[in-house]
């Protein structure tokens, strides 16, 4: 799915949707939902009950049973262990592109909405050009010239996303400079920096949040189908996006358990992070 | 007032608005009664929160959804209320709004001749042509001279001023019989402003068209209005004709408001300022009367119930004091 | 003659083809007061942003306190101290103060940046400025959006005051306000003024304001200045046809607006 529909769409939803909530039950479900998924991503070791790697070749595509909740995968594997297990890289990954694409990101956009002019222009053209290349595909590259594994496209989404994230926060940073208490601020003889630093950016930290949070479920996506595609994350590595890719063929011989369990994982987080996302920017707006 | 009902274009009877904010009712408009005749303008003054906005938008049934109203508004003897159909469509074309921003109130993607015209040509069927000939004729009456050429241009082209001027000839077109102007000139500058006056003043006498002039200028609504009304959290305070409503006000509060604007005529060493802010009809305190925190003349009977709007010399005053203090308020002003 | 405080000499700024201010000159004496009047368009907005350092003048001079400004400054040392030579005050309550700091933090934060005190003396120092403008505790503590339009204005006036400035612009600064507060700020300003021999150059659309707050005037339209002189004499007898038409057209007691007649050709 393409991410700039997705936020456009998110972007329309949130112009319609004025209404004012506190603490409305979307924010408790999705928030409960992403602790859980952070905890089993921190304890998911601890809490599995045997080892995610060990294969017992003559269970493969065994159904659940009380021992074995969701039963054995394609090599003989305990299908809940594996899961558990398989939170932190698939949580790890979309945690860092979000992390590198948000720092980056926002300086880009606060320096070119701060600065104006020249600079403004070349980073504003530069972002688009950016545009052109989606996601997966500069991702596929990476994984292609720099070898596969979580590294080159972590690096390599954080860089595709970017100009997402500077696009809405340019705009937001240049409504929030023209505000009068920044002019005040600049004759008083302030530094730029510190009005960025201590003013700009502050305000714009509910939108960088609800941003952040809505580019780590496409992120988790984007990351899953690199996996599935075999350039991500590689087996016998525990990952959610492995996991679909390793058992799809127990789908097409009626055993879908494995890899369905891996797939709704990712659908049940990628969820909880939008709708956490845009609830997070309508409090901010509302806030306003 | 019963003797005036008889000759009434539009009634207010004991108007009482409350709107939701953050589940619970609030009122905005307590008990609000004037009469506005055939040809006549009426100016409603006051400060943020006075509710004076919220008449208007309650005269023309724009107020916000949920919004709880009891009274009666009357127009041409029916109930505004209970308009539906081609009555409400009859009666919208009869009463005209114009507002304090009038590019907020034009699309800027279309020609002023689309705007203009829109109304006559989709809700009285008038054909182009002769929709575009009325509207070029309303121009003028508005010191438009070159109609033609400004039907075919875009808002941007045009200054404030001139836009304003478009948007009185617009509400024009349907003949209407009752003008309601919510801050026209606010937003203008001051000579553009006196224009803009200058012809509302002229097309009112010219089309025998009733006005109700929204101002926070007690000064511009006394230059164009035979009568002001006062409105004060919510309430009417004073109603009194404009032409004695500097010199004789019936009302501290109108007295404080015409003290406190600086005087261009004479320089004064310092205002006598109102403490305290305005406050609107929630805010103020219940069974006294709304402004006594405010009042210099204040005294106890003020806050033993809410004063009634009584009757003295042709104006209305909700003031316990009123009688006894006829005649000292302006002294105050300038003593 | 008092010394001036700021002067600014053939002041022009162009905007592309616009030309927004054109050769203007006027001087402020130390504790004087000077207004420039003008409607939409008159460029006095323009040479407030130009003094204040928001814009750079395309031509002319502009010296507050001796110290030429007409060039961005070069340091932040240089932007600091400018800062306590001139300070403004906006037009709009709504957005100049920060929605995210208290009104405590608002003034410490500029206290900060131009003396070195202990947090001790900044403190007091606070206190000192909110009840100079009438602000209370609680007042002082509260964020922005807790406050009334007036109540901000006050702040802005403290956080201005707070970088002790020779000048204080005041850029409409009233114009938002209602009536009654309008009037309370008025008088906030004059006695300001008495208190501290700041000057003021206040920019204005407002004539009642102007006599109320001002000793001089310039009256600018579309650039240019067209008229200057003592503000009542300017006010009562005004020898520019512009300066005439704006005067006529402020509504007072009594005032009637022109007949159409007496517009044909405005």
């Amino acid at each position: 799915m393409s991410v700039a529909a997705g936020l456009a769409a998110g972007a329309v939803r949130r112009y319609r949707a004025g209404r004012r909530f506190r603490t409305s039950p979307a924010i408790v479900v999705s928030g409960s939902v992403i602790v859980a998924a952070t905890v089993v991503a921190v304890a998911g070791p601890l809490l599995a009950p045997y080892n995610p790697d060990l294969p017992q070749l003559s269970q493969y595509f065994f159904g659940p049973s009380p021992e074995h909740l969701l039963g054995f995968d394609a090599s003989g594997r305990d299908v809940m262990s594996r899961l558990l297990y398989g939170a932190r890289t698939s949580m790890l990954g979309p945690l860092a592109v979000t992390l590198m694409c948000m720092t980056l990101g926002s300086l880009l956009a606060v320096t070119a909405a701060w600065r104006g002019g020249a600079l403004d222009a070349v980073i504003s053209s530069g972002l688009d050009i950016l545009f052109a290349f989606p996601g997966i595909l500069l991702a596929v590259l990476a994984a292609a010239v720099f070898g596969a594994g979580l590294v080159a496209p972590v690096l390599a989404l954080s860089v595709a996303y970017t100009p997402y994230v500077a696009r809405v926060l340019r705009g937001a940073a240049l409504r929030e400079r023209a505000q009068l208490y920044v002019a005040a601020l600049e004759v008083q003889g302030a530094s730029g920096v510190a009005i960025c630093l201590r003013h700009l950016i502050p305000n714009l930290l509910h939108l960088i949040v609800a941003q952040a949070t809505t580019l780590f479920g496409y992120a988790m996506v984007d990351l899953a189908a690199i996996s599935f595609l075999g350039l991500g994350v590689q087996p016998p590595n525990a990952d959610w996006g492995v996991m679909v890719s390793e058992n799809q063929q127990g789908i097409i011989q009626g055993f879908p358990l494995p890899a369905l369990a891996a797939g709704i994982c990712i659908v049940v987080v990628v969820v909880a992070f939008n709708i956490l996302g845009e609830r997070l920017y309508e409090r901010g707006e509302a806030r306003q | 007032m019963n003797a005036e009902i008889g000759g009434a274009l539009l009634e207010l009877d004991g108007v009482t608005v409350r709107l939701p904010v953050e589940g619970s009712m609030r009122a905005v408009l307590q008990e609000v009664s004037f009469v506005i005749r055939p040809g006549e303008a009426i100016g409603l003054v006051g400060e943020s929160g006075s509710g004076k906005s919220m008449t208007a938008r309650a005269i023309d049934r724009l107020l916000p959804p949920g919004a709880a109203v009891n009274g009666r508004i009357r127009f041409g003897g029916r109930d505004v209320m209970t308009l539906a159909g081609a009555d409400l469509k009859r009666f919208r074309s009869e009463v005209a709004m114009i507002f304090q921003d009038p590019r907020a109130h034009i699309n800027p993607v279309r020609r002023i001749g689309d705007y203009m015209t829109e109304a006559l040509r989709t809700n009285a069927g008038v054909p182009v042509s002769e929709a575009s000939s009325r509207a070029v004729a309303l121009l003028k009456s508005v010191g438009i001279d070159d109609g033609e050429r400004r039907l075919r241009q875009y808002p941007h082209e045009l200054s404030g001023g001139l836009l304003q001027r478009v948007m009185i000839a617009t509400a024009l077109l349907t003949k209407p019989r009752l003008l309601l102007a919510d801050e026209p000139t606010t937003a203008l500058d001051v000579t553009t402003q006196a224009e803009v006056l200058a012809i509302l003043d002229d097309l009112r006498t010219d089309l025998h068209l009733a006005m109700l002039f929204i101002t926070h200028n007690l000064e511009v609504a006394a230059a164009i209005c035979d009568r002001t009304v006062v409105m004060y959290a919510g309430q009417i305070v004073e109603v009194r004709s404009s032409s004695r409503l500097h010199t004789d006000p019936l009302h501290p509060y109108t007295a404080a408001l015409a003290a406190a604007r600086p005087n261009i005529e004479a320089t004064t060493p310092r205002l006598l300022a109102i403490p305290g802010r305005p406050l609107s009809a929630f805010e103020a305190p219940a069974g006294e009367c709304a402004f006594a925190p405010r009042c210099p003349h204040a005294l106890d009977v003020c806050r033993q119930a809410r004063p009634a709007l009584i009757a003295l010399d042709g104006g209305l005053s909700r003031c316990v004091r009123a009688e006894e203090l006829r005649g000292r308020l302006e002294v105050a002003l300038h003593g | 003659m008092a010394e001036s405080v700021l002067e600014v000499n053939a002041l022009r700024k162009e905007f592309g083809p616009l030309t927004a201010v054109d050769d203007v000159s006027f001087s402020l004496p130390e504790g004087g007061s000077l207004a420039i009047v003008g409607e939409s368009g008159s460029g006095k907005t323009t040479v407030a942003k130009m003094i204040v350092g928001l814009e750079r003048p395309t031509a002319g001079t502009i010296r507050a306190c001796g110290q030429d400004r007409s060039t961005p400054a070069r340091s932040l040392r240089d932007r600091r101290r400018r800062g306590r030579e001139v300070q403004i005050v906006f037009q709009d309550p709504y957005t100049s103060l920060d929605p995210r700091q208290t009104v405590e933090a608002t003034i410490d934060e500029v206290l900060r940046l131009h003396h070195g005190w202990p947090a001790e003396r900044r403190h007091q120092r606070v206190r000192e400025l909110t009840e100079l403008v009438g602000l209370d505790a609680r007042q002082v503590r509260a964020l922005p959006r807790s406050l009334s339009g007036g109540q901000r204005q006050r702040v802005a006036i403290a956080r201005a005051l707070a970088a002790e400035p020779r000048v204080l612009i005041l850029d409409e600064s009233v114009a938002a306000l209602d009536v009654s507060i309008q009037a309370q700020v008025l008088n906030l300003l004059a006695d300001i003024h008495d208190q501290t021999q700041v000057s003021y150059l206040c920019i204005s659309h407002d004539l009642a304001v102007v006599r109320q707050l001002t000793q001089e005037t310039v009256v600018m339209w579309r650039g240019k200045i067209v008229e200057r002189g003592p503000t009542a004499q300017v006010l009562d007898d005004p020898r520019d046809d512009y300066t005439r038409r704006l005067r006529a057209s402020v509504p007072h007691p009594g005032w009637k607006p022109p007949h159409r007649a007496q517009l044909a050709g405005a």
